[in-house]
């Protein structure tokens, strides 16, 4: 298989006496959607703050297009190209959506901001994305709704030539139409040659849109396979007991292996 | 790979072009302007109201309100409130409060006072110095907000008891010192030369058209979003009448006696009160500062996430506050010709915080402009102006001022909660 983009290698975090991450290793590979499952406590939140430059790692390597990389907060992750779009989505409602997909990065000519420039930008990103829903890229985005606001929280993730993309949770608050459009976006980001992660709990959309899972128990990772190895009733069952057949972590957690 | 030179999403371009780049007749602009305010965006428009209103009820109770000689009392009275609003403005706009502006601002004023008087210091000088006491209270209460996490209003609160002890201690009890500077003076009681006050208009009205029309040129012709250009040429318009008729006003010879006296010209005050809102304006709207400020304002968490220094922000923006309280602080002693002990602790501030909220300013954070506090200063100025010259008591001013901060507030309010239902 080709060189993973992203890759961390034996990680480890602990907060205080809770080690909430055990020898993790993930891996994001160009052009494939994968899926990061496990439930509520697993430690994937922990993992993707790892990622994100947020959390720093008690050990473990992080490495970026095969180098180990020294990573020491969020701006050293965005400048890699590594974009983590939250849950919560993090845009501003009283800005639009130029002004929220250049936000912290504006252009600027002088000391004045390139308006223009910016709005052209927005423009093509939204278009390349084949972004239909949007009425107006100056339009405020309180005024959008579920999924044009998650579509405009990935587009800004996309505008910076990003090469991976972490999606946490991208259709939890969506309906069915929206989570269409949202799967969709997902799979043209691949498509395109993005290392994707998109962090779900819903195994419907991680089977229709993954290529691989990776799937968290109590901290440790119970599988790292490709989608067409496992089934729906298999990934459940790593998320909720850590084992499925001859997938899994072994029966003590203490002495397991993956 | 970029994203411009990717090609298979390319081909799906088209399907971006239900994009609306320009609202194609005044018609259509109407319309986004009449469901924006149903939206519950209602900008500066209850001020222009408010004002129009005041000015009609003065009018015809007193028929020397419309006099020019009212109309420029009036825009030296509101010069220093429009200066503290402005300032606060920046705080109002992150969702904080500065209830020490006023005060900050009698500080400052004190020691401007005091290095002219006693130590014979240039005005500009003195000036700067009484900003940069202003600025240095600025930077200990944005650290103590951002840093230490106490409320602003707690903070300032305390700031607001303190710092009355520095005029206090500085000009002892019932004293002050005047403040006689021929140029810092000269911003109340002296007018700017008609011919210069012409000039002047003429270089405003002719920036701003020339700005707003390349702005229309260049954006519609790279196909981006864009007003109607009827829409603009009314803006240059109302600006124009705006302008040009208010330095007509000013330029009359507006004393009681003309046959005596000779009072014309822009009083020196308004140049200085346009200046700051150009330049904050520019700061708000073209900057990635004001951008920032917006966007801390709007979502502190998105903004942090995205790489914004909130804790600078949030330090520059109590900076700034107080800095412009002090130049308020040297207006207001500029119109009395004193400063003494109280200067600030009255109801400056309250005037101040009424003048931006009811200028358009949220109470909430994310909402505000320079203008807004130009225009609510207006309002505010006017209530005391009109009720001084129908010989009302003192209570009635307060009584009025009040119930029209309220009223602001609640449209503040009232509008919030309709944006947040109409989702604009």
């Amino acid at each position: 298989m080709a060189q993973p983009l992203l890759e961390l290698r034996g990680v480890n975090k602990s907060f205080g006496v809770a080690h909430v991450l055990h020898d993790v290793d993930f891996a994001v590979y160009p052009g494939q959607v994968t899926a990061l499952v496990g439930d509520n406590g697993a430690g994937k939140s922990t993992l993707v703050k790892i990622i994100a430059g947020i959390y720093g790692r008690d050990t473990g390597d992080y490495l970026f297009d095969g180098q180990a990389v020294n990573v020491h907060g969020p701006r050293d992750v965005a400048a890699l190209g590594v974009e983590v779009v939250y849950q919560d989505l993090a845009l501003c409602d009283n800005l639009d959506i130029v002004e929220n997909m250049f936000l912290g990065r504006e252009e600027t000519r002088g000391i004045a901001l390139d308006e223009v420039s910016m709005e052209s930008r927005a423009r093509e990103t939204l278009a390349s994305l084949s972004v239909r829903t949007v009425k107006s890229v100056r339009q405020s985005v309180a005024s959008l709704s579920g999924g044009q606001r998650q579509t405009v929280a990935i587009a800004k993730a996309v505008l910076w030539n990003s090469k991976v993309v972490l999606l946490d949770e991208p259709t939890a608050a969506l309906g069915v139409a929206q989570t269409r459009q949202v799967l969709d976006l997902v799979r043209r980001l691949a498509d395109r040659g993005l290392g994707v992660v998109l962090i779900s709990h819903n195994m419907g959309d991680v089977m229709e849109v993954a290529d691989r899972v990776t799937a968290l128990y109590l901290g440790r990772v119970a599988a790292d396979v490709h989608v067409e190895e496992v089934t729906h009733g298999r990934i459940v069952e790593l998320i909720t007991a850590g084992r499925s057949g001859d997938l899994g972590i072994a029966e003590n957690p203490a002495t397991a292996t993956v | 790979m970029t994203v411009e030179s990717d090609t298979p999403a390319k081909s799906n371009e088209g399907a971006f072009a239900s994009d609306n780049r320009q609202a194609v007749t005044i018609g259509d602009s109407a319309r986004d302007y009449v469901n924006r305010l149903r939206g519950g965006d209602m900008g500066s428009l209850p001020a222009i109201l408010g004002l129009v209103v005041l000015f009609v009820v003065f009018s015809s109770l007193h028929d020397r309100f419309l006099t020019t000689y009212n109309l420029a009392n009036l825009v030296v009275q509101a010069g220093s409130i429009i200066v503290l609003a402005m300032g606060l403005v920046f705080v109002l706009l992150l969702g904080e409060i500065d209830l020490s502006a006023g005060v900050a601002g009698g500080a400052s004023a004190t020691i401007t006072a005091l290095v002219l008087i006693d130590h014979d210091w240039h005005w500009l000088l003195a000036t700067i110095a009484g900003v940069v006491v202003g600025a240095l209270i600025g930077v200990a209460i944005g650290s103590l907000v951002s840093l230490l996490g106490i409320p602003s209003f707690v903070v300032t609160l305390a700031f607001f008891l303190a710092l009355q002890a520095v005029p206090l201690k500085l000009i002892g009890s019932g004293g002050s010192l005047r403040f006689n500077n021929e140029v810092l003076r000269g911003l109340s009681i002296k007018n700017v030369p008609v011919t210069a006050g012409w000039i002047a208009a003429g270089v405003i009205v002719v920036g701003f058209a020339a700005l707003t029309l390349w702005r229309y040129r260049s954006r519609s012709a790279k196909g981006l979003v864009h007003q109607p250009l009827p829409l603009v040429i009314i803006q240059i318009v109302v600006l124009a009448v705006i302008v040009l008729g208010l330095t007509a006003l000013l330029s009359a010879n507006r004393a009681p006696n003309p046959n005596l006296f000779n009072i014309s010209g822009v009083p020196w005050v308004l140049p200085v009160v346009i200046a700051l809102l150009l330049f904050w304006t520019f700061v708000l709207t073209k900057t990635r500062f004001g951008r920032h400020l917006y966007a801390v304002g709007g979502n502190a968490e998105a903004a942090r996430r995205a790489g914004i220094n909130v804790t600078r922000i949030r330090i520059s923006a109590f900076v700034i506050g107080s800095s412009m309280a002090a130049i308020s602080g040297i207006l207001s002693a500029s119109y009395t010709g004193k400063v003494s002990p109280g200067s600030g602790g009255g109801n400056e501030l309250l005037y101040a915080v009424a003048a931006a909220v009811i200028g358009g300013t949220s109470l909430f954070g994310g909402r505000g402009r320079a203008i807004d506090a130009v225009i609510g200063g207006l309002v505010i100025a006017t209530i005391p102006n009109g009720l001084g010259l129908l010989n009302q008591a003192a209570y009635i001013n307060l009584l009025v001022t009040g119930g029209v901060l309220l009223l602001a507030a609640s449209v503040d309010a009232i509008s919030r909660r309709r944006r947040s239902a109409a989702g604009v």
